[in-house]
């Protein structure tokens, strides 16, 4: 089973990265950006049969290290 | 006084910090981070610089569950002295031995150069032999100095004393090289005992290293 983790900074916490990625993009001539955030994802290979336990399981994972959720939220994706 | 300086795989500032401390006479001894006790006598922990695990995922975020780190912990929880200096603090802050978070430099540079400090509470152990707004000329040398606390626990560290140094010009106007929240460089818990600052007073030894005005800094977790 595959999950696929998603850490972002809080809304509300400046994202230094977001903001020169929008920067760059807007020098480039992408005017129609609004917002940027930059983030990062962990790919998980899980040895789990149960898809809400892994679910389960991946989350505690986010709390304990893979997220700072003092500055960072997290989504969990089980895909197969 | 016993100093022990932990060492993570790519802490870098461990015999900086060793020299430092023997310099103002103190025991220092280097803890690789796989032990699980400290030895008996310590009277103060120093967590160093440097890039722990490769500053993988997040500064400190590894490091925090080195076996030593639970062995600070406990130290901490008892009253003992615990100074984090840079990757030492973002280490300290990820084990929640002190409020807040590091985020990228807003600028998205590593700074190293030296910087102003104010002291803006010298009612602690570790910056009593500085007065009160004194400025001081410490090196920087970060990526991820850009400390955040939401609202709420930025009041309380105002309101208890706890934010100890921030960052200011030479005539000591507020400055701030990493976007830093209130120009915070650093900061203590609530109970006074553990410290954490991103500057470098350990680099400011002698005035042959451009200041020596870690020397009364360090002198007061000494005395």
């Amino acid at each position: 089973m595959k999950a696929i983790v998603n850490v972002y900074l809080k809304e509300g916490v400046l994202d230094p990265q977001g903001k020169a990625v929008h920067h760059a993009l807007d020098s480039l001539g992408f005017n129609g950006v609004k917002d940027v955030r930059v983030g990062k994802q962990i790919v998980l290979e899980l040895e789990a049969d149960d898809k809400e336990a892994a679910k389960a399981e991946v989350e505690k994972m986010c709390e304990t290290l893979l997220a700072n959720t003092v500055i960072e939220d997290y989504n969990v994706e089980i895909v197969s | 006084m016993n100093v022990t300086v932990l060492q993570f795989p790519g802490t870098n500032c461990e015999f900086d910090t060793q020299y430092a401390f023997k310099r103002l006479n103190q025991n220092v001894t280097i803890l690789w981070h796989e032990e699980t006790a400290l030895p008996e006598n310590t009277d103060l922990v120093v967590v160093p610089g440097g890039f722990s695990y490769g500053d993988y995922l997040r500064s400190g975020a590894i490091a925090r569950f080195s076996p030593v780190m639970q062995a600070v912990k406990a130290f901490a929880e008892k009253g003992g002295y615990v100074l984090g200096i840079c990757n030492g603090f973002q280490i300290l802050l990820e084990s929640h031995l002190l409020p807040g978070a590091m985020k990228r430099n807003e600028n998205l540079h590593f700074v190293s150069k030296h910087h102003w400090l104010k002291v803006e509470n010298r009612d602690n152990r570790f910056l009593s032999k500085c007065e009160a707004g004194e400025l001081l000329n410490i090196p920087i040398a970060h990526a991820e100095g850009n400390y955040f606390i939401e609202e709420e626990g930025l009041k309380a560290l105002w309101d208890n004393g706890q934010v100890l140094l921030t960052y200011c010009d030479e005539a000591g106007n507020p400055a701030n090289p990493n976007g830093s929240v209130d120009n915070i460089a650093g900061i203590c818990n609530k109970e006074r005992n553990v410290f954490g600052l991103m500057p470098h007073p350990e680099r400011a030894m002698e005035d042959v290293l451009g200041s020596d005005d870690g020397v009364k800094m360090l002198e007061g977790l000494c005395s």
